[in-house]
């Protein structure tokens, strides 16, 4: 069963993976085959010389390393805050903020938009890196969950101990939240490193471009080309798998409850 | 001027109806779907087997290819005459849907295109809550001689529970907002079967310029998300339960 739904899954790769190797002539040939007749590696440098791609690359990783930090920095701060204490017009702010993902972000684009081109941060990086110091509300609320499911008594048990509420936060809750934080990480990566109507929006300078745009800017000139996209798109998601593996290593049974023995 | 936007849209526009109705199918099927797929697929890749790093990387793989590949991909696999399904179900002497031609088959479509996103982000956070749950309560309970099934019933699915809550709540809101697929692939069509609410929004904006309309559609679309997720907070008093909730 496991080998069965793994297979069903990889599809869309393995097909991106197999058109990377083709020959133009061969994938333009219908019907379609999934294996190519003929490898051919032809794809993967021609692809990468196209457009510069190094420098695409190191503007990404910027952009993305800044996002995750500032991002899982805040939303475990406030989720905190949300799952802990009780204050005047919690509820209230909690929806207030669940409401900002109730509208599309379509809808939302323009306004926003005009906002950064009124403190003049257009064509920079600011726009696609400072909203994640406010943490995102699908973070801060996946997190609240997940804070919520400690039980109180361990807060109460450090707290004796003289332990202040941000040491409790920082040595009890972040610690047996490791794979909720792990998760959280994961996402801002990738939807950063991912995130193409940001930059698209944002950045007219051609040596700021991220990754993505490369992407896109590649199937506009290429669009015939279809090799050759696979291929650069086999090299924009190698860094997420790459982070996936390492980041699923924390999802081990067991691993992070050594707070809860005995209870 | 005024209401005027809305009252038009509840009286004198069929289309908007009918992106309502392609939402609400879309969201009532595949919600409840992919919760259930994506919670089989976490506590499949949970298990301590030999390579479980390999195939939590092959499930998870879809989400990480970008949705222009995706939708090439997609388009291929629902082909009507030498698509991969088809030909499976051909093969399986099952009829062969013209999936993305025939308004009857285009939600289906749609939801089970959802389901190849099943083994992304929603399966980590399940795979996250079932990390949380302490390993004592399973031992306990076999202690006591609790089957797998009561073991599944009893404590990993409330135990889960803020996390399904956190998936059901974003799943809705999500679904409401689903447009990309349906932008790229079938743009609406046939006969407006995949109209759905964000395309309609998109459209009104961006093709047929009637910014006051697209905005009164975007603050109905608010309203029944916001309308929803109070209620879902609502009911989730019943049976979501918080190890760390002050009583």
């Amino acid at each position: 069963m496991l080998i069965l739904g793994a297979a069903a899954y990889s599809t869309p790769l393995i097909w991106t993976i197999c058109t990377s190797l083709k020959t133009n002539e061969e994938i333009a040939h219908e019907p379609n085959r999934l294996l190519p007749h003929r490898v051919t590696l032809e794809n993967f440098p021609a692809a990468w010389h196209a457009l510069p791609f190094v420098n695409y690359v190191v503007n990404t990783l910027f952009v993305t390393l800044c996002c995750t930090l500032a991002t899982v920095f805040s939303a475990a701060l406030v989720a905190y805050g949300f799952a802990r204490f009780k204050f005047r017009g919690r509820n209230t702010l909690f929806f207030l903020m669940l409401a900002t993902m109730m509208l599309p972000s379509q809808v939302t684009m323009i306004p926003v938009f005009l906002l950064w081109k009124q403190v003049h941060a257009i064509d920079t990086y600011l726009p696609l890196t400072v909203p994640s110091l406010f943490g995102g509300a699908f973070n801060i609320f996946l997190l609240r969950q997940f804070f919520m499911g400690i039980p109180r008594e361990l807060d109460e048990a450090m707290l004796l101990d003289g332990c202040g509420y941000f040491g409790i936060w920082r040595r009890l809750i972040l610690p047996l939240s490791t794979p909720a934080l792990i998760a959280v990480v994961l996402f801002t990566f990738i939807g950063s490193w991912d995130n193409f109507e940001g930059p698209l929006i944002y950045l007219s300078n051609p040596d700021n471009y991220t990754l993505s745009i490369g992407l896109d800017l590649f199937h506009d000139q290429y669009s015939t080309n279809q090799g050759q996209l696979m291929a650069a798109t086999l090299v924009h998601i190698v860094p997420m798998l790459a982070l996936f593996l390492v980041a699923q290593k924390f999802f081990i049974r067991g691993a992070n409850l050594s707070g809860l023995g005995g209870r | 001027m005024g209401t005027e936007n809305y009252r038009r849209l509840f009286t004198e526009d069929p289309l908007f109806w009918k992106a309502l109705a392609v939402t609400l199918e879309y969201a009532v099927l595949s919600v409840p779907l992919g919760i259930a797929a994506s919670l089989a697929i976490a506590m499949l890749l949970n298990q301590k087997v030999r390579g479980i790093p390999l195939f939590r990387a092959l499930f998870y793989m879809p989400s990480l290819v970008p949705s222009v590949a995706m939708a090439i991909v997609w388009q291929w696999v629902f082909n009507a005459n030498h698509g991969i399904l088809n030909q499976v179900l051909g093969a399986a002497g099952l009829g062969k849907p013209q999936w993305l031609q025939d308004a009857k088959w285009t939600i289906p479509a749609f939801v089970i295109m959802s389901l190849s996103g099943a083994g992304g982000a929603r399966m980590i956070i399940f795979l996250a809550g079932l990390q949380a749950i302490p390993s004592s309560y399973y031992e306990a309970a076999q202690i006591d001689g609790a089957d797998g099934w009561s073991q599944f019933r009893h404590i990993t699915l409330p135990m889960l529970s803020p996390v399904t809550f956190f998936n059901l709540t974003l799943g809705v809101i999500g679904s409401f907002q689903y447009f990309t697929q349906a932008f790229v692939m079938t743009n609406g069509g046939p006969n407006n079967a995949s109209l759905f609410y964000a395309l309609s929004i998109f459209r009104n904006a961006f093709e047929y310029f009637k910014f006051g309309k697209a905005s009164a559609l975007a603050w109905i679309l608010f309203a029944i998300v916001l309308a929803i997720t109070l209620a879902q907070f609502g009911a989730s008093r019943r049976w979501v339960y918080y190890e760390g909730e002050t009583r």
